[in-house]
C-alpha cells in the first residue's frame, strides 16, 4: 500500500505536525510518498525533521521535489538533497548547486554522528559569526561566543543520547509575522528519544506518570540527565541562561510531547500570530528529538 | 619556595586532537583534557600550586567548563589522587567566563582566576560575602593571619577564622601554619 502525505505549502515546527500525523496513521512498513511538490518555504527544523521522517521508516519513501525551482534551488544550497538522496527515492529535477563563493546559508545540514563533528561545526560557525550576528542582526557581539557555545550543546545532545546519528543547520531568515530578521538553530535526530534516554535513571520516581512530557520537563526545564554523576545535565540549562538574555525561543519535540520556553516577542505578538504553548502531550509519535532555537535579531 | 606546575591546556587540546581545532567543546574533548590535566597534577608535590592556563584556548562550552574546571576543583578538596593541590586559572578570557561561571553556580564552587591582560587574581563563583571579603584581605597583605584580617576589615574574628578554615578547605587559600596567603607561586 502506497500512502501521500501532503507537505504544506509553508514548512515550519507548526506546520510539520500536520506531516507527522498524516504519517502516524499508516504503519511503518507501509511505503510513503512525501509530496512537497506544492511547498515553497522551510525552515531548518523542517529540513531536518523531513530527514528523521525518512530515516525512521522500514520502507524507504518517495520524496517529491517542489516544483518552484527557486525553492528546489535553496534547499539544495541547505544541503538537504545531499542527505535526502540516501534516505528517500527523490522524484522530480533537483538543481544543481554552483558554488558562487559564499553560500547565502550560514550552515548548511551537517550530519552529527560524533564529538568531532561537533568540533567542527562549532569552528565553521563562527568563520561568519560577526558578519551575521553583529552586523545582520545587530545584536551584542559578546553573542559571537555564546552562539556557537549554545550550538555545541545542542548538537552535543545527539552525541550524548541519541543512540545514533542526526543532523544540524543553522540559517537567518525573516519571520514575517513578527517582521524580524531571525536565527534558527534546528537539530535532530530520529534516536531514541528523551523519555526512553531518562528512563533508566527517572521513571521509578514517577511511576504511572512518567511520559514523554515529563521526560521533556525533567530535562529541560530541570536540567535532569540520564547520567548520575555530578555536573551533568548542563546543555540545556546553559542554552536557557543565554536564551533568557537574548529572549530567544527554545522547543524541543519528542515521542509524543512538545515544549516551549516562549520569548516575550511572541507572548506579547498581535493575536492573528500564532502562539506557542509552554507543554504539548498527546501528539502523533515521531522518534528521537527535535530541538529549535530561535534568536531574534533586534527590533527595528 | 611554594613549588609550582604550569599546564598549558590549549597545548594539550591540540595534542589530543591533531592539532585541528581550538576550541575546548564537547563533553568527550572535556574529559580526554582533563584526564591528562590529572596526570600532570598528580606528578605535582601536596601542597603546590599548579596554573591550568586557557590563554590557547579559543571557545570553552558549558560541557568542558564542566567537565575541567569544576570536576578539578572537586577534586582538590575530595579525597582524590590530586587532593590537597591549588588550582590558579590563569588566561581567562570574556569568552571562557560565561561557562565557568555557570558550572562554578550550578556546583556551589569558586575558584581563584587571573584574567588575560590583568595581573591580579580574583575569586569567582559561590562563596559568601564574609569568606570573599576576607579572601581579599588577605590577597591585599598578600600574607596574614585572622587577627590581623579581622582589624582590617572589622570583621568578627570568630567569622573570619571561619571564613578562613572554609576558604583554605576549599583550596582557595593556603595554609602556612597560622597564617594564610593566596594560592599563587613566588613568579606568578
Amino acid at each position: 500500500m502506497t500512502a501521500v502525505i501532503a507537505v504544506p505549502e509553508e514548512l515550519n515546527d507548526r506546520t510539520f505536525e500536520s506531516v507527522i500525523d498524516q504519517v502516524a496513521q499508516h504503519p511503518a512498513d507501509a511505503r510513503l510518498i512525501i509530496d512537497a511538490h506544492r511547498t515553497s518555504f522551510g525552515t531548518p527544523y523542517a529540513f531536518t525533521a523531513l530527514l528523521c521522517l525518512a530515516q525512521s521508516r522500514m520502507t524507504k519513501p518517495v520524496f517529491t521535489v517542489p516544483e518552484i525551482h527557486s525553492t528546489a534551488s535553496y534547499w539544495a544550497r541547505c544541503g538537504f538533497f545531499r542527505f535526502a538522496e540516501d534516505l528517500y527515492e527523490i522524484h522530480g529535477k533537483v538543481p544543481t548547486i554552483r558554488s558562487h563563493g559564499e553560500s547565502d546559508v550560514w550552515l548548511p545540514i551537517t550530519s552529527i554522528t560524533g564529538s568531532e563533528d561537533v568540533h567542527s561545526v562549532v569552528g565553521r560557525i563562527q568563520e561568519r559569526s560577526e558578519a551575521i550576528l553583529v552586523n545582520e542582526l545587530k545584536t551584542d557581539s559578546r553573542m559571537i561566543g555564546r552562539f556557537a557555545m549554545t550550538l555545541s550543546e545542542a548538537c552535543q545532545n545527539i552525541v550524548e543520547h541519541a543512540g545514533q546519528g542526526g543532523w544540524v543547520m543553522v540559517q537567518t531568515y525573516t519571520w514575517r509575522s513578527i517582521g524580524r530578521r531571525v536565527v534558527q538553530i534546528a537539530v535532530a535526530d530520529a534516536g531514541v528519544g528523551f523519555t526512553a534516554s531518562l528512563a533508566p535513571s527517572h521513571a521509578r520516581r514517577f511511576g504511572d506518570r512518567w511520559s514523554d512530557g515529563r521526560a521533556l520537563e525533567e530535562a529541560v526545564v530541570k536540567g535532569q540527565s540520564r547520567f548520575a554523576e555530578p555536573g551533568r545535565g548542563q546543555g540545556f540549562t546553559g542554552i536557557r541562561r543565554f536564551l533568557d538574555h537574548w529572549d530567544g525561543k527554545l522547543t524541543v519535540r519528542s515521542g509524543t510531547a512538545r515544549i516551549a520556553i516562549i520569548p516575550s516577542w511572541e507572548r506579547d505578538a498581535p493575536q492573528d500570530v500564532p502562539k506557542d504553548v509552554p507543554l504539548r502531550e498527546g501528539l502523533s509519535s515521531f522518534p528521537g528529538a527535535q530541538v529549535q532555537i530561535i534568536i531574534p535579531g533586534k527590533a527595528a | 619556595m611554594i613549588p609550582m606546575v604550569n599546564i598549558d591546556v590549549g597545548a594539550i587540546l591540540q595534542a589530543s586532537l591533531n592539532g585541528t581545532y581550538t576550541d575546548l567543546v564537547t563533553r568527550a574533548t572535556g574529559r580526554s583534557v582533563r584526564s591528562q590535566i590529572e596526570r600532570l597534577l598528580e606528578r605535582a608535590a601536596p601542597g603546590a600550586v599548579s596554573v591550568i592556563d586557557f590563554s590557547n584556548v579559543g571557545l570553552l562550552d558549558f560541557s568542558c567548563a564542566d567537565e575541567i574546571v569544576a570536576t578539578l576543583m572537586r577534586q582538590c578538596h575530595d579525597d582524590s589522587p590530586i587532593a590537597n593541590r591549588y588550582i590558579l586559572f590563569a588566561g581567562i578570557t570574556e569568552r571562557h567566563l560565561d561557562a565557568i561561571e555557570h558550572v562554578l553556580e550550578r556546583n556551589g564552587l569558586a575558584l581563584v582566576v587571573r584574567f588575560t591582560g590583568l595581573g591580579v587574581i580574583q575569586l569567582i563563583g559561590v562563596v559568601r560575602e564574609t569568606e570573599r571579603q576576607v579572601w581579599e584581605a588577605v590577597v591585599h597583605e598578600q600574607r596574614t593571619d585572622a587577627a590581623a584580617v579581622a582589624a582590617g576589615t572589622a570583621l568578627d574574628l570568630t567569622a573570619v577564622s571561619d571564613s578562613l578554615q572554609s576558604l583554605y578547605q576549599k583550596r582557595l587559600l593556603m595554609r602556612e601554619g597560622g597564617e594564610y596567603r593566596a594560592p599563587v607561586g613566588v613568579v606568578a
